[in-house]
């Protein structure tokens, strides 16, 4: 085996077969056009499938468009942080491409004073404006869950008649998806108020640390710094909550009367069940906003849309419990822990370097707070209101005969949905059918089948030519991109039974391999088994109770995936690149998540 | 203040696991070393130290001291075999003559205990106080001897040790540098054989680089000299100090062990058999074990250690020496500038960590 020097351009990556229209999916300023092939392939772009492991419909392209775009302007225009502008990136066969743009080095020391005065402000007052930030988060997600798409009435109401309005229902109905759509675009900036400076902060008191200890692990690192108590885990703390409040009421009988509308009612035959019952709505809002996915998907399934998966954890759990096991988090030992490992590194350096050492830390564990915890108001929470009210128009186009299926509305594009709004709303003004449902069903068969024909075929790593050294700071904070990592692309891992990646959560386990591609197939994860899978979601957490150790495509050491894996306790090897399509379900693995070494003991 | 009354044991006799800071100075350097891991709770062969008063009143008591006085007389330190002749008829002296009997009753009361049916193997050693120390490979010049049973041999290798004191090259130094030679003291050190199953050394820092997060620990088949003389190449773990985790192991083709042969009272040199050579001499478990006691030593004395160990037939583990460690421990870290707040941050992104290597 030679290794390359570099990667496919996109203009040679032909489309898998039966895809070869994909680009009638998105929008022409997220493709490679043919008249910009040089100025495109000069540039060195990496796959994001770390948030995006799968072709995009349509639709869900906004999540790429807004959260890309969004944390660029901060970079670019908010901070200017000298040496780093935004990421560009675009769609090729399905999967998103990356390319940051750096900052010409002659403009890198005039930005300097601006990103001082900038960012200077944010670190000073880091608490206040993170409070200010979660009120209009809030805020936001408020005004998101007040929107309603009303079907079109027969006539216009009287009373709007009577009343002057001087508009139609339909007025109302597109005013509605723009505020939708805008209000998502306010979610995305929003998210990326704090990210990119909090994980500066953190990449600051990171590289002291290198720097003091060259050898010092990143999962220790990552350990003094990570939080006890986040958001992030409040979901999965309210299901072991009532799981134990079931089990402690003498209810838990009813946990298995079938599906949650049976255990609901059997519930409500009792006073502990009808107390166990308000404790259920209790923490359905806001926790259940909650996806096994990663919020990215219009197909996430939020827990507070699909019932069915929290009550099942909930019976789980309630089983362990009824065992004597213990389910909470060891909070306490896990503090205690971070408290042991932050001492004794400190005691391992001079004076001098403890009072840095003391600064860095305390302004690292000042932001990552946010790291963790946005996550929940932005990924989970926010995203579940958009979905669900996007899908609760999809519905509402399904009624009015535009497509087959009530979801279908995700293989139109944004735009695209409001020019189907405008069909709809021209056919009820005319009093003549709308053309949307003699148009849109083949045109959405079309593009089924065009998807299925890019779900097929993987991602490239990357395209075109690496730079010898990486050294655009969000690349590597952000994507965990290295110009080691990139070399380890280039000389592949097929061939051996050995696969590497990064060392993310300690320990060494064997068992049988069970490789998820989406999140909808968690439940096929058995007793015992080591999950495989392109990407992990903090969300997963719930299965984390069955599983031994898990290994990853992509993802770093601060990758949420990894900080619940240690919280759990079990071995994880992030970043490993081809794991989820090298290993085979069945197979027997041996996962080194203290070497970061994955094992291929046997066949499936 | 009267120290002696905060002293243990008999005057002659120090068992290691009853001493005290107040008795370190009469049990020379290996001895308190040994005393001292014990008071920190490491696990240590037991034994005693034949305290420098025994010596002393084997010199006063059986006129030794006058005849090699006299031995010494118009030594020329320049001239390497008179040195040597002196030297011989000196520790002919020293062995030759019986220790006082109460220095010979405590020694041999003090082994009963370890040994009621006087068949415990020792190892009998030198511990040479602190101000004869000049240097380390002057103290390598003192005895040691391994595998000795039975009372009457413990009392004559105790006169063995200190007739070490007298080498040619020592009384050389001593006068050559103004130091009294009669003046010097010797305590020995009789302790417990450990029949090492594996043994090696480990050390509170990376020799490599001096990086004090790792462990380092080397272990082989057998008894530590084979590793410490670096006949063998052995196993090699690092350990990350503070989370305690196996980082890298390296388990090498380990040809050769040093075992006991308790029968001939000797240790044996033998090749390793064909399926242990390369199989790791220690489990993952045992070499956190080695690195645990490493660090309770560091910790309790305050830098980076040397720790010598072994984990015996039955898997217990033993720290046999621990010192210093001294090449890295006395390197000054140049001192950097750090930037510190938004400073730092800029820092960092301007020239992102993993770009510097």
């Amino acid at each position: 085996m030679t290794a390359k020097i570099g990667f496919p351009s996109a203009y040679d990556l032909a489309a898998p077969k039966g895809a070869e229209d994909w680009r009638d999916l998105y929008p022409y300023y997220l493709m490679f056009q043919d008249n910009r092939r040089a100025e495109e392939d000069g540039k060195f772009w990496f796959c994001d499938s770390q948030h995006w492991p799968n072709p995009f419909k349509p639709f869900d392209a906004v999540t790429v468009e807004y959260a890309v775009k969004c944390l660029g302007q901060y970079n670019t225009r908010h901070y200017l942080v000298p040496p780093a502008n935004g990421v560009d990136f675009r769609i090729h066969n399905g999967y998103v491409y990356m390319s940051p743009v750096g900052v010409a080095p002659e403009d890198i020391g005039p930005r300097v004073p601006q990103f001082m005065e900038r960012a200077g402000h944010y670190f000073m007052n880091w608490p206040d404006l993170e409070a200010r930030w979660l009120d209009k988060v809030k805020a936001n997600i408020a005004e998101m869950e007040a929107l309603s798409f009303d079907d079109l009435p027969e006539v216009v109401p009287v009373d709007w008649v009577k009343g002057g309005m001087g508009i139609d229902n339909t007025v109302p109905l597109s005013e509605t998806y723009d505020k939708a759509i805008q209000l998502l675009y306010r979610t995305w900036n929003y998210h990326f108020e704090f990210l990119n400076l909090g994980y500066a902060a953190y990449l600051d008191f990171f590289g002291f640390m290198k720097s003091q200890f060259p050898t010092i692990s990143d999962q220790s690192i990552a350990k003094m710094v990570q939080g006890v108590d986040s958001d992030l885990f409040r979901p999965d703390d309210e299901l072991k909550k009532l799981a134990k409040l079931a089990v402690n009421t003498g209810v838990s009988g009813n946990l298995a009367a079938g599906s949650v509308d049976q255990v609901l009612a059997a519930m409500e035959k009792s006073e502990a069940g009808r107390a166990w019952v308000a404790a259920w709505d209790g923490a359905k809002d806001p926790w259940f906003n909650f996806t096994s996915g990663n919020g990215f998907y219009s197909d996430d399934k939020y827990w507070i849309e699909h019932l069915d998966i929290p009550m099942g954890y909930i019976r789980d759990y309630a089983v362990r419990v009824a065992q004597g096991l213990e389910i909470d988090r060891p909070t306490a030992e896990i503090a205690a822990e971070r408290d042991r490992i932050t001492a004794e590194y400190r005691e391992l350096l001079d004076a001098e370097a403890q009072g840095a050492f003391d600064g860095k830390l305390g302004l690292a564990r000042t932001v990552f707070p946010y790291v963790e915890n946005h996550n929940f108001y932005i990924e989970h929470w926010s995203m579940s209101v958009f979905w669900r009210k996007m899908r609760e128009l999809s519905a509402l186009f399904h009624r009015a005969g535009f497509w087959e299926n009530a979801d279908d509305m995700f293989y139109l594009n944004r735009n695209e949905v409001r020019d189907a709004l405008f069909d709809l709303g021209m056919g009820w003004g005319a009093g003549a059918p709308a053309t949307g449902p003699t148009y849109w069903p083949a045109e959405i068969a079309r593009r089924k089948a065009i998807l299925t024909a890019l779900q097929s075929a993987p991602p490239q790593p990357a395209l075109n030519t690496p730079p010898e050294v990486i050294t655009e700071p969000f690349t590597i904070m952000l994507w965990g991109i290295t110009t080691d990592a990139v070399k380890k692309w280039l000389s592949g891992n097929e061939g051996g039974n050995k696969l590497e990646g990064m060392a993310a959560s300690p320990g060494v386990v064997e068992g049988k391999a069970r490789v998820i591609r989406s999140a909808n197939d968690l439940g096929q994860i058995e007793e015992g088994e080591i999950l495989v899978t392109p990407v992990t979601a903090p969300s997963w957490a719930p299965v984390f109770g069955k599983i031994k150790a898990t290994v990853t495509d992509i993802g770093g050491m601060m990758s949420h995936a990894a900080i619940v894996c240690r919280e759990y306790g079990l071995p994880a090897v992030t970043g490993t690149g081809t794991a989820s399509s090298t290993i085979k379900t069945g197979q027997m693995l041996r996962v080194d998540g203290t070497t970061g070494e994955v094992t291929i003991l046997s066949a499936a | 203040m009267n120290a002696q009354a905060t002293m243990t044991g008999s005057l002659y006799i120090v068992p290691f696991a009853a001493a005290t800071e107040a008795d370190y100075p009469r049990m020379g350097g290996k001895c308190a070393s040994l005393a001292r891991m014990i008071a920190l709770g490491a696990p240590v062969p037991g034994g005693f130290a034949v305290a420098t008063d025994a010596y002393a009143a084997h010199l006063a008591t059986t006129g030794l001291r006058d005849s090699i006085l006299a031995e010494l007389d118009g030594l020329n330190t320049a001239d390497v075999n008179d040195a040597e002749a002196r030297s011989g008829r000196i520790r002919d002296l020293l062995i030759g003559h019986a220790m006082p009997a109460e220095v010979e009753a405590a020694i041999r009361a003090a082994y009963r205990d370890m040994s009621p049916s006087d068949d415990l193997p020792v190892a009998v050693r030198s511990s040479a106080t602190a101000e004869d120390m000049p240097d380390a490979s002057f103290a390598g010049q003192q005895d040691t001897y391994l595998w000795i049973v039975g009372a009457d041999d413990v009392v004559t290798h105790v006169r063995a040790c200190w007739a070490s004191l007298f080498t040619g090259r020592a009384i050389s130094y001593r006068a050559d540098n103004d130091l009294g030679q009669i003046e010097v003291l010797m305590s020995v050190a009789v302790q417990e054989m450990v029949d090492a199953r594996s043994s090696g050394v480990a050390m509170t820092l990376d020799p490599i680089n001096g990086d004090r997060t790792k462990i380092v620990v080397d272990a082989s088949w057998g008894l530590g000299e084979s590793v410490v003389s670096g006949e063998v190449t052995p196993d090699n773990y690092i350990v990350e100090k503070v989370l305690m985790q196996i980082q890298k192991r390296k388990i090498s083709d380990k040809h050769h062990e040093i075992v006991a042969d308790p029968a001939a009272k000797r240790t044996l040199h033998r090749e390793v058999d064909a399926d242990r050579r390369t199989a790791a001499s220690v489990s993952d478990a045992e070499v956190i074990e080695v690195a645990q006691l490493a660090r309770r030593l560091e910790k309790a004395s305050g830098c980076p250690q040397d720790v010598e160990w072994a984990i015996d037939r039955q898997g217990r583990l033993m720290a046999l020496q621990a010192r210093p460690e001294t090449v890295w421990s006395q390197k000054k870290a140049p001192a950097a500038a750090f930037s510190m707040g938004i400073e730092g941050v800029l820092g960092t992104l301007l020239a992102p960590l993993q770009t510097k290597n």
